[in-house]
């Protein structure tokens, strides 16, 4: 049994009196000590589904219209808010894109920490502080002793990303959501916080489902990845599959898209045009005004998901490396 | 902290210096003298000339304000004209009634002012928001006029509750009780400003509830009356600390209305009615002292700002 399986998640957004859908359709599993890979531009769904998953769409626009989340064998969809509260924090957590706002300003880091202790575990104030200390120890803040007593305003957004981290890790949770955790970091900081994410994995076995629009951080991190579209998985495989493979004239359009760190180059292969908004209506393939596959059925038919081989699941008529 | 309340305190002193001469010098722009007002419709020019020199009101303008100034510095504030009796005992009877007043109107504000606020933040759009959006606006824009002689037809003749007019001081027969005569006014003063305060709590929090620290409470997996209290709350109280500080500072003028309506022996009363004798010591004396109080409230504020924002440093 997969630690979290998700179904048919379809989510929406109220403009209006119409029900625009922003997920649809969603079905992923990540397995104990399973790090997956959700891949994609800006609003295609990534950071909803996350968000669903972890219990917080209250704050956001969209809603859940249909389908199941299990975690650990429970459908989280069914539980009450309470019972949904005493996993968030605990046996799930979660990391966001931006560290430098997502701390409360006014309280002490080492505060934020106790708080997020003593929320799921009965331990005195004292045992509370001490955690925080082990915990900020753990994702490697110099002279935590002191730093413990810092206000978020003192540090630096990797030192708060540490922070945040430490915070989710409050209580060993099973499963870690990582939102974009390093898109606002600069690139020496981004490599630190994603080796101390591997490291910490190893440590203690947790699952991690790692969002991001870069598949270069997606390959050197995750077991399998799911690349979405315009609200959809257009494509999931093992990562060794996925690079190996690609089959999905999006994903090869991401792959394209990704500056070369090793030679100059002129020109980014960009993907031609932009993703339509939520209220224009694509017919066909969603994906096929800005492929350059496009043909035929792809203008009036919208493919289903096909298996192209084994465990490996592609959204198109015309999947690249196959024989049509 | 300290150095920079020193530093705030000094810059008072230009502050109050152009304070009290534009005081000075507006109140000798209105027309009439205390001479004249106190001798009457019958005295003589002779009689007016002659008290005005006893008053010391034939000297140039520019001694009078020099003579008031060396006083001031002295810790003498003058005599009043229509007492005569010394300007501070004059503003000593007031100021019981008016800070007791005050004081009151903010145990109200912050008792009604700040559960609603919270209540109408965390259910906003709900019904209980929508009542109370609409009754905030109600207090806000009704006249305290109007508001008191309701008060006083309802709690005092109706019902008789409470006293409707008059304030014996707390050191006379009755004792503590006699606060009873405030409750009627101080209700009538609180409810505009609660009404505000309402509001801002309100604004406040709502813009605060979409910061990503909230998120981040709520992954927590924090109840959410924990989430609304100690972090939306919380951090929503920063902006709304400078309107307490304000609206308390501004209750001892905003008083005059009430006052009147009440027939209390308060500040703002003192200074209408002293205006209209030409008491001109007085006059000066209480917006002397009306500023000192502003500008303590104002550096009062600023360090409240400092204790609830760690980001804020004094400098």
């Amino acid at each position: 049994m997969a630690l979290l399986d998700i179904r048919n998640l379809d989510l929406t957004i109220a403009r209006g009196s119409e029900l625009l859908p922003v997920v649809q359709g969603v079905s992923l599993a990540v397995e104990e000590n399973e790090t997956l890979g959700i891949v994609g531009e800006s609003g295609c769904g990534k950071s909803l589904t996350a968000l669903a998953v972890m219990g917080l769409l209250e704050g956001s626009a969209a809603r859940i219209a249909g389908g199941s989340i299990h975690f650990q064998g429970r459908n989280l969809l069914a539980l009450s808010p309470e019972e949904r509260r005493r996993v968030m924090g605990d046996q799930m957590a979660m990391i966001f894109q931006e560290p430098m706002t997502s701390l409360n300003p006014v309280y002490r880091v080492g505060d934020q920490i106790k708080e997020a202790v003593l929320q799921h575990r009965s331990m005195s104030g004292r045992q509370a502080h001490d955690r925080a200390l082990e915990l900020l120890e753990l994702v490697r803040i110099p002279d935590p002793a002191r730093r413990i007593d810092s206000f978020p305003h003192q540090m630096s957004g990797g030192q708060r990303q540490r922070v945040m981290i430490a915070m989710a890790l409050a209580c060993d949770p099973k499963l870690l959501i990582a939102d974009e955790p390093t898109t606002a970091l600069d690139v020496t900081v981004q490599k630190e916080v994603l080796e101390l994410v591997r490291s910490l994995q190893a440590r203690t076995g947790m699952s991690i489902v790692l969002i991001s629009h870069d598949l270069g951080v997606i390959s050197e991190t995750c077991d399998k990845v799911a690349v979405m579209y315009r609200g959809r998985i257009v494509e999931q495989a093992s990562t060794s599959t996925l690079f190996s493979n690609m089959s999905h004239p999006y994903t090869l359009g991401l792959l394209g898209s990704i500056p070369a760190t090793d030679h100059d180059v002129e020109w980014l292969d960009a993907i031609p045009g932009r993703v339509p908004t939520l209220d224009e209506a694509v017919p066909g393939c969603a994906f096929h005004p800005r492929c350059f596959a496009a043909r035929g059925s792809c203008r009036t038919a919208d493919p289903d998901a096909a298996a192209v081989s084994p465990a490996h699941i592609v959204r198109c008529h015309f999947p690249q490396g196959s024989s049509s | 902290m300290l150095n920079y309340a020193l530093n705030r305190v000094l810059t008072l002193v230009p502050t109050l210096l152009a304070a009290s001469f534009l005081v000075f010098m507006f109140i000798h722009l209105i027309p009439g003298d205390p001479a004249s007002i106190l001798l009457g419709d019958t005295a003589t020019p002779e009689e007016v000339a002659e008290l005005s020199r006893e008053l010391g009101l034939d000297e140039p303008l520019w001694t009078q304000y020099a003579l008031w100034l060396g006083n001031v510095l002295q810790g003498d504030l003058g005599t009043s004209v229509f007492f005569r009796e010394p300007v501070l005992s004059v503003i000593a009877d007031g100021a019981e009634t008016s800070i007791l007043l005050a004081t009151m109107t903010m145990f109200w504000i912050v008792v009604f002012g700040v559960p609603i606020g919270i209540v109408s933040a965390v259910r906003h759009g709900s019904w209980v928001d929508q009542a109370t959006s609409g009754g905030a606006m109600l207090f806000a824009s009704v006249p305290t006029f109007w508001l008191g002689l309701y008060l006083i037809l309802i709690f005092s003749v109706w019902l008789g509750w409470f006293p409707s007019s008059g304030f014996p001081s707390l050191a006379d027969e009755g004792g503590v009780s006699n606060l009873r005569y405030l409750v009627l006014p101080s209700l009538t003063l609180a409810a505009p400003n609660a009404a505000l305060i309402i509001r801002l709590i309100r604004a406040s929090m709502l813009d605060v509830s979409r910061e990503d620290h909230v998120r981040t409470a709520r992954a927590k997996g924090l109840h959410p009356v924990r989430v609304a209290i100690k972090h939306i709350f919380r951090n929503a109280l920063i902006a709304v600390s400078a309107a307490f500080g304000f609206t308390f500072a501004a209750l001892v003028s905003e008083a005059v209305v009430t006052e009147t309506v009440f027939s209390l022996p308060g500040i703002g009363r003192l200074v209408v009615q002293s205006i209209l004798r030409r008491d001109y010591p007085v006059i000066q004396g209480v917006i002397l002292i009306i500023v000192v109080f502003y500008m303590t409230i104002n550096l009062l504020v600023d360090l409240a700002y400092a204790s609830l924002d760690p980001r804020v440093s004094l400098k």
